[in-house]
């Protein structure tokens, strides 16, 4: 459903391009199409580290790290698991809500999924690539701090 | 040979340890290469869209414009668009890197480019009704202004804080990829 609503809007702002300057939307095209190829091999090596590192560590056995009574270890662990890999937010919050349904603490399950979508270890060379490494690497640092205090702002007030 | 393997670095190490895991367990080999059949095909329904998307603002905006809204001058506009952006942008994090690039080739200011990152991590208006029915407002709550204080926080400092060398690898970067 999602993807249909971001192809309708494309596809809206495609044809108005079109009827304005046939052109600029040749162009444009001719570009999406070149800067496309230009990410592609990235973003194929990326899903491939994904599927390996999830073969790896399963969400099964992580989830079972996250008892309400794992206390700080859980917390530590989930934000530990969680910086490893990016997960986008429409995976991480149903796999989330899944772990409390089972039993899961809130703060733990909070530090699993913010870091889940914000740090991404694995994905840093690519993000170095982007930006370079001083870029990366901040902003992954920010993403473990506001995981942080995430955490402790659902420990104290949930 | 060594250029092949500089520009794609990440897909060579994902072969490499996919092998591994193949020489170590086929069975876990066969079952990632299938999930990462599978990530890919996922993710490859949003690339040609955003992609597309992306052709055309390089295309209908120009850098005045972009500076306009959301260059150093923007002020408090610049960094509402960004958060804006993030937050209706689909996918994972790695589609929105090409965004990023354009964003900084456009000239929009740095820091709201890092807004926008911490927006499309956090903040996401197609999955923000979810989380309101499955954690609770308060849950949401705290996550949306926790994490977007930290992310603006922290956009402020690495603007102050980057060499204008590193500035100028990015902008070159920028030029490289969108």
């Amino acid at each position: 459903m999602l993807n249909g609503f971001l192809y309708f809007v494309v596809l809206f702002f495609l044809l108005f391009s079109l009827v304005k300057d046939g052109k600029k939307t040749k162009m444009a095209l001719k570009k999406a199409w070149k800067s496309m190829m230009k990410n592609i091999m990235m973003i194929m090596g990326m899903m491939i580290l994904m599927g390996v590192v999830f073969k790896v560590i399963d969400p099964e056995t992580i989830g079972s790290f996250f008892g309400k009574e794992s206390g700080l270890f859980g917390i530590f662990a989930g934000l530990g698991i969680g910086s490893f890999a990016f997960i986008p937010s429409f995976i991480a919050f149903p796999l989330g809500a899944q772990l409390i349904e089972n039993g899961a603490g809130y703060p733990q399950v909070a530090g699993f999924i913010s870091s889940l979508m914000g740090v991404g270890l694995i994905s840093i060379t690519m993000e170095v690539e982007y930006f370079g490494k001083q870029a990366a690497i901040t902003r992954n640092a920010f993403a473990v701090l506001a995981s942080v205090v995430f955490v402790v702002l659902v420990g104290v007030i949930i | 040979m060594k250029k092949f393997y500089s520009n794609n670095k990440l897909l060579i190490i994902a072969l490499v340890l996919l092998l591994g895991l193949f020489l170590f367990d086929s069975n876990k080999g066969i079952e990632a290469t299938k999930s990462a059949v599978y990530n890919f095909k996922s993710v490859g329904m949003i690339l040609p869209p955003i992609f597309i998307l992306i052709g055309l603002l390089d295309v209908w905006v120009p850098k005045e414009v972009m500076v306009k809204f959301m260059g150093h001058g923007s002020g408090l506009k610049g960094g509402a668009i960004a958060v804006f952006l993030g937050a209706v942008g689909a996918g994972p994090l790695v589609v929105s890197f090409p965004i990023a690039a354009l964003l900084i080739k456009k000239g929009a200011r740095l820091a709201y480019v890092f807004l926008f990152l911490g927006a499309w991590t956090s903040v996401k208006l197609p999955i923000f009704m979810f989380e309101l029915a499955n954690f609770g407002y308060k849950f949401t709550t705290l996550h949306v202004i926790s994490s977007m204080t930290i992310y603006y926080i922290g956009a402020i400092i690495l603007e102050k804080t980057m060499s204008p060398k590193a500035k100028a690898i990015m902008e070159e970067k920028a030029n490289k990829y969108a």
